[in-house]
Parts: C-alpha cells; sequence; structure tokens
C-alpha cells in the first residue's frame, strides 16, 4: 500500500483569482506574512503495492491526461511517506 | 455500543434513554413508553425525536394551521391540497402547477452556502416528488442591517449557495426579495421556493399502497450529514453570548440532484411508481413513516440495504441522517427491473430496501434483529399536538398608540434630498449584484424575473399560456398588527401577480417566527394565520400548502413576525403581459388607488428608527376589485407597477431607471404623504393618451380612485419642482449593495 | 437539415438549444453522451450545463465521453461544431480549441444580457452576420474566463480566429476580451454566451442569437 500525491497548479501565467481573493483576505484577517498566493489542487491516490518508477510513470500520464489541463496547469507527483 | 433491538427494549424496561438530549420532553418520552407498551428501541427513540421535532410535526401550529382548511375558499382549482409534499393547482389545458415555500433558516446561519444550497435542493425534490419538472426557483432573504460584520459573513455565501445549487439544476431564479432589519440578525431568513409543472395525469402522491410492493431508495448515497439536525437546530433557540452550536450541516451536490431530477422524470413518464416521497428533514425515518402512515399501513425495511457512503453509521444514525438528493419510491415488483435499468441509465444508485406489507405497524430490522416496530402513524401524523397559551403582549397597545415624529419633505431640496436617500437605503437599493448571480435565462421559457413584480413562466410554447408567482411579507406592519399584517402581505403578493396581468389562483407561506413557547410569539402566530385564512377566504385563494419555522430567536428576543406569502396565478397569453416600467416618452401615467396617511410601518418610518403606530387597515374588497381592474385593462396598460414598500417615491424611481426614461409628476401639496406613504391597494400604470377614456371606464367601473400624476419622457424624475436626474438617481440606486457585499 | 445536441449528465441548455434549431426549420436530434452513433447529422452543438457538475474542471470529464471520441473524428475532418458555454469549455479540454476557460476573475457567477461584437464572419456558425456587427446575448457562467498563452494568443489573433469580443465592461478576464474563438478551418466554434437564449425577445433580451442557427442552415445548404 502506498499513497502517491499530484499537486496540481495553474501556470504562473494564469490569472488565479481565487488565489488573489484568499492573498486580500489574508491582511483583513491579521495576517501579514503572504507576498502572494496561489490556490491549486492536490490528488490523494491509495494503490496497492509499492510505488514503483512504472506505476509514477502512469500516474504522471495520468496527471497529464485527466487530473491536470497541461494548456494552463502545472503537475508534480510525488510519493507520500 | 452493541445493538439496541425491540427485544431488548421489552426486557429492559428501567434503561434510562437520552431522549432531552434528543430534544423529546419527559412527557413525549412517556407518551411512546405508552403506544408501544415498552422502552422504545434506541432507533425508535431517534425516529420519533425527529419526527416530533417542531420542524417536522408542526405540533405547535397545527392547532392554528387547520383553518386553513376549515376555512377554504370552494374552488375547482386545486388538485392537491394540504397534507402533501406540495399543494397542486389546475391552471388550465391540463397542466397542472405545484408549487411550496420552505425554510431553511438555522441552516444558513450556521454555514451560509450549504444551508441556503440545501434548501434550494429540499424544495426542489418536494415539487420532484410531486410527479412535475421543477421550472424556477425564486428567493425572499432577510438578513441584519445591511453594514453589520454578521451580514457580511452571511449574505454573500446565503447568494453563492443559493445560485451554485439552483444554477446547476438548470433553474431559472425569477424573483425574491432582499430586505435587511436588525431583527434578523443572527437570525437570518432563508426561504425558497420552487415551482413545477405537469400534466393532470402526471400527479404524484407519497403513500405505500399494494402489498408486496417494493420500498427503492434512490439517489446520494446515505452519510453523515445533519445527523440531528432537524431535531437540534431548528427547533431550538441559539443560545445568547454563548458558543455557536455547529453540529453537522447537510452538504449538497447539485449535480446529484440534476441526474436525479431527469432520472426521476423518465420514471414518472413511464409510469413506474406506485407513490413517492423525497428524503428531507429526519430522512429515511421521515421517508419509511410518512409513506407508510399514508399508505395502507405497513411496511419492512432492512436497513442494512441501505447504500452508504460512510460505513461506520450505526442504525440510529443511518436513520436521522440528512443526507441530500435521495428519494423513496414504492414500485411494483413487474416495474423494478426497467425502474433499476432507468436508474442505471443516469449512472443514480437504488437500491430496494424493503416491502409494503399487510400489518399495520412499520418494521425496521438491521442485520436480521428487528430494532423498530412502531404502528407508523404515530410517528409521521400522529405526533404530539400543543395547544400552546398565547397572549397579546403588551408592547402591541403600546406601539399602536406612538405617535410617529418624522421629517416630511417639502421644499424641492427636500424631496430631492429623501428621494435619493430613500433609494441608496440598502432594502430600496438595486440588487442586481445578487440577482446577477443567477441563472434566469435556462430552460427558455422565462417571461419575466426580478425586479418586475411578480416571476412569470411560459408553461406552453404553442398556446403562450404561463404562470406568475410572487412572494411579499411585511414585518413592520405584521409587529403592529399581525392579523392585518397577514392580510395586507397576501393582498401585496395577489396586486403583484395581476400588475403583470396574471389571474391569482393558489397560496402558499413560510412563516418565520421567535419561540412558540413565548406566548406573545405564539398570539402574533395565531394572529397571523387567523388573518391569513380569513384573507385567503375572503379572496377565494386557497392555501395550498407550506411551511413554519419556529424558534427564530437569540436568547428571549425573537425576529419580528415575518409571514411571507406566496401567490401564484395564471395568464392566458404571456405576450399580452404588462411589464412594471414604460421604454417610451409621451404616456400619461396615473395612480389607481387612494393614498392616505400611513406612514407607521413604512421603510421612511424605519430609516428613521421609528416602529410605532397603527398598521394600515386591510381592504380587500377593493383589492379584489384592484385586481379585476389591473385584469380588464391589461391591454391598454404599457406598464403597471405596484406600490409598496417606500411608497410612490420608490416606485415611480423603479420605473424610470428600468429603462432610463424619466417622467414629470404633478402631486399637489402634501408631497411627503403622496410619496412616502405605503397605504396599499395602489398601482401605477401607463397609458397611451388615447386609452385613458378606457381606463377612466374601467377604473369606474370597479370602483378604483384615479387620478393624473404626470407624464413619461425626459431625463429626470420631477416631483412638482424638484428635480432628479437620472444619472443621479441610478448612482445613488446602484451603488449601495456592491459598496456593501462586492 | 439534422442538427445533434448532444446531451452529458448535468447538461442544462440542451433543450433549449434543441428549439433553437427547430426555430430555424432544422431537425434536432438528441445526442446522448454514451452512445457514439452520431445518427447521420449535419453538424453538432454542445450545449451549456454544468455537465458532471464541473467536476475536476469543467468539461474535463465529458471530453472522454463516448459520442465525443466520434465528434473529435468528425469535426477534424471537417464536420461543423458549436460549442456553447460548458460545450466551449468541452472543446477546449478536447483540444478542438486552443486555450482554455477558467474561474471569472470577480469570482461570480455572472448573468448578464452581453453586448457582443462579431469579428469572424467566415465560419459555419456566423457566415449570417456582418463583421463588426453587435449583438447582445445572454452570458451566464462563473468559468467563463479564456485563457492562453501568448504565442496562442497572437496566433488567434493574428490568424483572424477571435469569433465574438466582449464590449463594455469586462465580465470575466478573458485574455483579450475574447468571447468566442474558431479554429483554421473555421467549422468548429466555441462561444461563451449563450445563442440559443437570444431568438425571441419574449424570453430573451433580443433574437440576435438566431445568426449562430440560420448561419449552419444556409452553410449546410449550399454544400
Amino acid at each position: 500500500m502506498a499513497k502517491i500525491v499530484v499537486d496540481v497548479m495553474l501556470k504562473p501565467e494564469i490569472l488565479d483569482p481565487q488565489g488573489q481573493a484568499v492573498g486580500a483576505a489574508l491582511p483583513r484577517l491579521g495576517f501579514t506574512f503572504a507576498k502572494a498566493v496561489r490556490q491549486g489542487k492536490r490528488f490523494e491516490i491509495e494503490i496497492d503495492g509499492e510505488a514503483t518508477d512504472a506505476v509514477l510513470a502512469e500516474v504522471s500520464k495520468a496527471a497529464e491526461t485527466l487530473l491536470a489541463n497541461p494548456v494552463i496547469e502545472t503537475f508534480n507527483v510525488r510519493v507520500e511517506k | 455500543m452493541s445493538l439496541d433491538t425491540v427485544a431488548i427494549a421489552s426486557t429492559t424496561p428501567e434503561r434510562t434513554q437520552p431522549f432531552a438530549e434528543l430534544g423529546l420532553k419527559p412527557d413525549e418520552y412517556q407518551r411512546i413508553r405508552e403506544i408501544l407498551g415498552r422502552r422504545p428501541s434506541s432507533s425508535e427513540l431517534a425516529m420519533y425525536s425527529v419526527m416530533w421535532s417542531e420542524h417536522c410535526s408542526y405540533k405547535s401550529s397545527k392547532v392554528h394551521l387547520r383553518q386553513f382548511g376549515e376555512k377554504a375558499p370552494k374552488t375547482d382549482a386545486l388538485l392537491v391540497g394540504i397534507g402533501e409534499n406540495a399543494g397542486v393547482v389546475d391552471v388550465g389545458q391540463g397542466y397542472a402547477v405545484t408549487f411550496k415555500i420552505e425554510s431553511h433558516n438555522h441552516p444558513s446561519f450556521v454555514e451560509p452556502y450549504q444551508g441556503a444550497a440545501t434548501g434550494v435542493g429540499g424544495i426542489v425534490r418536494d415539487i420532484l416528488t410531486m410527479g412535475a419538472r421543477p421550472i424556477a426557483v425564486m428567493d425572499p432573504l432577510r438578513f441584519g442591517a445591511a453594514d453589520a460584520a454578521d451580514t457580511r459573513r452571511v449574505l454573500p455565501g446565503v447568494v453563492a449557495g443559493i445560485g451554485g445549487y439552483g444554477n446547476c439544476l438548470g433553474l431559472p431564479n425569477i424573483g425574491g426579495e432582499v430586505v435587511f432589519d436588525e431583527t434578523y440578525a443572527g437570525n437570518p431568513l432563508v426561504n425558497a421556493l420552487c415551482v413545477g409543472v405537469m400534466r393532470h395525469d402526471e400527479i404524484k402522491l407519497a403513500k405505500a399502497t399494494g402489498v408486496g410492493n417494493l420500498v427503492v431508495l434512490f439517489g446520494a448515497k446515505t452519510g453523515g450529514d445533519g445527523i440531528g439536525g432537524v431535531s437540534v437546530l431548528a427547533s431550538e433557540t441559539f443560545g445568547e453570548g454563548g458558543s455557536t452550536k455547529r453540529p453537522s450541516v447537510q452538504v449538497g451536490d447539485p449535480f446529484t440532484e440534476k441526474v436525479l431530477i431527469e432520472c426521476s422524470l423518465e420514471i414518472f413518464a413511464e409510469d413506474l411508481v406506485v407513490g413517492i416521497q423525497d428524503l428531507g428533514g429526519a430522512g429515511l425515518s421521515c421517508a419509511t413513516s410518512e409513506l407508510a402512515s399514508a399508505g395502507t399501513g405497513g411496511m419492512q425495511v432492512a436497513l442494512d440495504d441501505v447504500p452508504l457512503r460512510d460505513p461506520s453509521l450505526s442504525p440510529e444514525e443511518i436513520l436521522m441522517s440528512e443526507s441530500q438528493e435521495r428519494m423513496c419510491a414504492i414500485v411494483e415488483p413487474s416495474k423494478i427491473a426497467r425502474f433499476l435499468e432507468i436508474c442505471k441509465k443516469w449512472d443514480v444508485s437504488a437500491t430496494v430496501i424493503g416491502e409494503v406489507t399487510d400489518s399495520d405497524r412499520l418494521i425496521i430490522t438491521w442485520h436480521g434483529e428487528t430494532i423498530v416496530d412502531v404502528p407508523p402513524r404515530t410517528v409521521a401524523h400522529e405526533g404530539p399536538v400543543y395547544n400552546r397559551p398565547f397572549v397579546k403582549p403588551e408592547y402591541v397597545d403600546r406601539l399602536n398608540a406612538q405617535k410617529l415624529s418624522l421629517p416630511m419633505p417639502k421644499t424641492a431640496a427636500e424631496v430631492r434630498s429623501a428621494v435619493l436617500e430613500l433609494m441608496s437605503s440598502p432594502n430600496m437599493a438595486d440588487k442586481s449584484w445578487i440577482t446577477s448571480q443567477y441563472d434566469k435565462y435556462v430552460q427558455g421559457n422565462t417571461i419575466q424575473a426580478q425586479p418586475e413584480d411578480s416571476g412569470m413562466i411560459r408553461v406552453d410554447e404553442s398556446t403562450q399560456l404561463g404562470i406568475a408567482i410572487s412572494t411579499d411579507a411585511n414585518a413592520s406592519w405584521s409587529y403592529l398588527n399581525p392579523y392585518e399584517g397577514a392580510k395586507l402581505a397576501l393582498a401585496e403578493a395577489a396586486r403583484n401577480i395581476a400588475t403583470a396581468g396574471a389571474k391569482p389562483l393558489a397560496v402558499t407561506n413560510c412563516l418565520n417566527f421567535g419561540s412558540p413557547e413565548d406566548p406573545g410569539v405564539m398570539w402574533q402566530f395565531a394572529e397571523t394565520v387567523r388573518g391569513l385564512a380569513d384573507g385567503c377566504l375572503e379572496m377565494g385563494l386557497p392555501v395550498t400548502g407550506g411551511n413554519v419555522s419556529f424558534y427564530n430567536q437569540t436568547g428571549d428576543v425573537a425576529i419580528l413576525p415575518t409571514p411571507v406569502i406566496g401567490v401564484l396565478g395564471v395568464i392566458q397569453d404571456v405576450t399580452a403581459r404588462t411589464p412594471m416600467a414604460f421604454d417610451r416618452a409621451g404616456l400619461d401615467l396615473y395612480l389607481l388607488g387612494e393614498t392616505r396617511e400611513d406612514l407607521a410601518g413604512s421603510e421612511w418610518a424605519y430609516m428613521h428608527h421609528q416602529r410605532g403606530g397603527n398598521a394600515p387597515q386591510a381592504n380587500l374588497q377593493l383589492e379584489m376589485r384592484l385586481i379585476e381592474t389591473l385584469l380588464e385593462g391589461q391591454s391598454i396598460f404599457e406598464a403597471a407597477h405596484d406600490l409598496s414598500q417606500g411608497g410612490l417615491a420608490a416606485s415611480l424611481s423603479e420605473m424610470v431607471l428600468r429603462h432610463n426614461v424619466g417622467a414629470t409628476i404633478s402631486l399637489g401639496d402634501d408631497v411627503a404623504v403622496a410619496l412616502l406613504s405605503e397605504t396599499p391597494g395602489r398601482v401605477v400604470v401607463a397609458v397611451e393618451k388615447q386609452n385613458v377614456d378606457a381606463l377612466q371606464t374601467i377604473a369606474q367601473k370597479y370602483d378604483i380612485a384615479l387620478s393624473k400624476i404626470g407624464v413619461t419622457g425626459g431625463t429626470s424624475l420631477t416631483i412638482n419642482d424638484a428635480d432628479i436626474a437620472l444619472d443621479d438617481l441610478r448612482t445613488a440606486y446602484v451603488d449601495t449593495i456592491p459598496r456593501l457585499f462586492g | 437539415m439534422k442538427i445533434g445536441v448532444v446531451t452529458f449528465p448535468g447538461s442544462l441548455d440542451d433543450r433549449d438549444a434543441a428549439r433553437a434549431v427547430r426555430a430555424v426549420g432544422a431537425e434536432s436530434v438528441a445526442l446522448w453522451h454514451g452512445d457514439s452513433d452520431l445518427h447521420g447529422v449535419d453538424a453538432v452543438i454542445l450545449p451549456g450545463g454544468f455537465s458532471y457538475g464541473d467536476y475536476l474542471r469543467c468539461g474535463a470529464i465529458s471530453r472522454f465521453a463516448p459520442v465525443m471520441s466520434s465528434i473529435i473524428d468528425k469535426a477534424k475532418a471537417g464536420m461543423p461544431v458549436l460549442g456553447i458555454c460548458n460545450g466551449f469549455q468541452v472543446l477546449c479540454e478536447s483540444h478542438l480549441l486552443p486555450g482554455a476557460l477558467t474561474r471569472n476573475h470577480e469570482l461570480h457567477f455572472l448573468c448578464s444580457d452581453q453586448r457582443l461584437k462579431i469579428e469572424n464572419n467566415s465560419t459555419a456558425w456566423t457566415s449570417e452576420f456582418e463583421v463588426g456587427q453587435e449583438i447582445v446575448i445572454p452570458l451566464k457562467n462563473g468559468e467563463g474566463s479564456f485563457q492562453c498563452d501568448d504565442s496562442t494568443l497572437a496566433r488567434l489573433e493574428g490568424e483572424g480566429l477571435v469569433v465574438a469580443r466582449y464590449v463594455g465592461k469586462d465580465p470575466n478576464g478573458s485574455r483579450n476580451l475574447i468571447a468566442g474563438i474558431t479554429n483554421e478551418g473555421g467549422n468548429i466554434v466555441g462561444l461563451m454566451p449563450h445563442p440559443e437564449h437570444a431568438i425571441d425577445p419574449l424570453t430573451g433580451p433580443s433574437a440576435d442569437g438566431l445568426g449562430f442557427f440560420t448561419s449552419i442552415i444556409t452553410q449546410m445548404v449550399s454544400k
């Protein structure tokens, strides 16, 4: 059993109004640490067995085909310990 | 915790049970023991506790609501009356329309988005379960002061939730209102209306008949949503100053409901169900007991067959769960295969969980053990009935005796300033920031939507038959005189139907009040229901159903009594409808109806923090004659807009801004009363000069006062010598709400 | 003249698109998402709505429907396809059109009567308009912001592939106020606003939307 995490973020040049809204809300609540905020998605995928390179390659393909839209998003795949 | 079965309950009468934590009073618990002849099992206790809660059983309101039946006007239009999920009205040409309004107040305070969203989901399912395709929604909303911090928290979430759920279902939002008043701080009112249409022979009822017929649960899987939501949230007030109650609220998924709607309609079209009920407040407890109770009396259910999202749920939790987007159908065995096939097509989960029996008990088993064995009628329809004491509170006479001391604009500058102040106030200001978050076009049959006086939907594309709906309430008047207030709200909603040219047909209502344990609140409620019932009888409009929301209070401060009245009407030809505003110069403007000094409970009085005085007296005979005038004069009206909150000043402002065509108005000396009074039974109409004679004839025929007030045209709203440029008026009107909430 | 209108689970404006097709005298054919047979239609409309609840991303799941593999093949071979709102989103996710639709910049669902300028009347769906013609049709969505990278934008503008542009206040933050685009062949058009809701002033802001539907009839007649 392993857990693979795929993080998906909008490409830096794409407008992220949700991230902007969060960034604007933080100082209103007294949090002044943020210079910028971008919002993304995280997919947690449970698999049987180990997260081999072959499996990770499959997950990457799935990320490129479905989990992310490569036109506007980037993703990275990692194994969660 | 080991399973508490009926068998164990029979042999352990001494076991203490947490009935108080579940919201049951000691005498109610005793009554359950008497009914069963033993202590209830914990599952039975859960069922009774949710079904006997105020929200589900109407125990404090039933004795008063009976008047809607006792005083029901004789009418052929009513196809299904009070008691079913929603009322059904015959609108002609073989069409039946079902509509209802419900509240989701407390959940919306706790979680604004989901509270409002699931409110929409619930009322839509009530309409669907009658066999109808839902065709429109409307939402009367009430919040605390517009500039209060908590309003900033609640309003955007509620609006986003209504839009998020309703838009995804493909239901146009065609009306409603947004009202701000300090009285709703901590107790926002989120009332949701839905209307649906079907053919006469498609009406479905919620009863389980036919021994051997199958009980099928379909829709979403069951999870831990809103466990105890009904009995805990809607039947208790919020503690003053204490920690906010955050029990699990229901979370909605509109996509699931959309496919559920399409799936159900296909099932209905093939006549595959004998009875059907949606799962709302009290979930499975409600659906099973109500279906059994209304049917031939007996049902057997295997609770472990219920498909679960969360396998750790106990049987008690499954019975109390308020997971959304679920329906329960009674299906003949010969039809179940086709039923399941249609569900599979739409990817809707469907499971047979039981069958109709020839006993008169509702029996529920869990892995073979009986955990519920009750007479269903005692759960669903024979719950406690309270005749709570009601006493006219001392504030009423004191308040009625108060003399108002309001600024009465006289000079041109004062008139101009008063109009601008009125139209920029949050209650009167433009609500587009809110209403543009709702889809008003989907389904392609919207004839009119907000800000028109009523929402109108075309029912038949070839004959142009249509229906119109309006919801109205005036808590300020109900506070001063709940009996008259109810009649006045009824009259206003009916008038709003008639200005467009539709004939009022039937009534629904959502009665929002404080705690019924407060005799003063109970008096407000009793007077309101009496007024509404009397008013409906006089106007010949049957109440088809509705909703009561009690316990809208914080500590012992109740909200102002807020009965929201919804009126449905029919129009034979939607292309002939009368819009609220004129779109060209050169028309004559007339006021139908007499104006008296009725400033008590007015918007102007509210803006100046004065709540006292006497509410106007409703004159329903006059209102009915006014409606006849509006219907008969339909072909000569270029525009017709009713007068309500904000009086003539508001109605004229709304008319000139709608299509950016000004008006020149002459009002005589008592301009303040003419502009700001809220005397009921008045409408502004615009007519071509050549139709003035016809207008006078009709007004005379129905004995309605008629006075010319001006002409349309220009780039200002000019009242006597006060000149208000449309640009200035528009700025005042459109800035307020985006500034507060954008 | 048969025009297919696809229904995905959650499609909403499919019946309205069908009505618009009938209004111009063509036959509307209901195409079920799970059926790859296109039943001999001459053109296809992907309607508005919230297919699959907009789960994952708008149109991301619909694009893999069996009906879509047939539509993609036929569209690449020249069959006219109009994607309205959610349909536009499906076309972009399918890579039949470039770019992507993202959340409105002000984060609210917005329903308004939107003024548009038609910029390309050589597509299968806009031939009845004049270039520069302004129309008013409803816009109603939460994810209508057209985004793409700079090179795509340069190509769209440079090759005249922008079909319609928003006029007036920017409703959603779309790059260059792009409301609709087409492919090089001019047979595939994606449009965020809803022409099917502007076919009759009785139920919409105008009848300006009819042009999209009369265009396709004219196009097909002349073939």
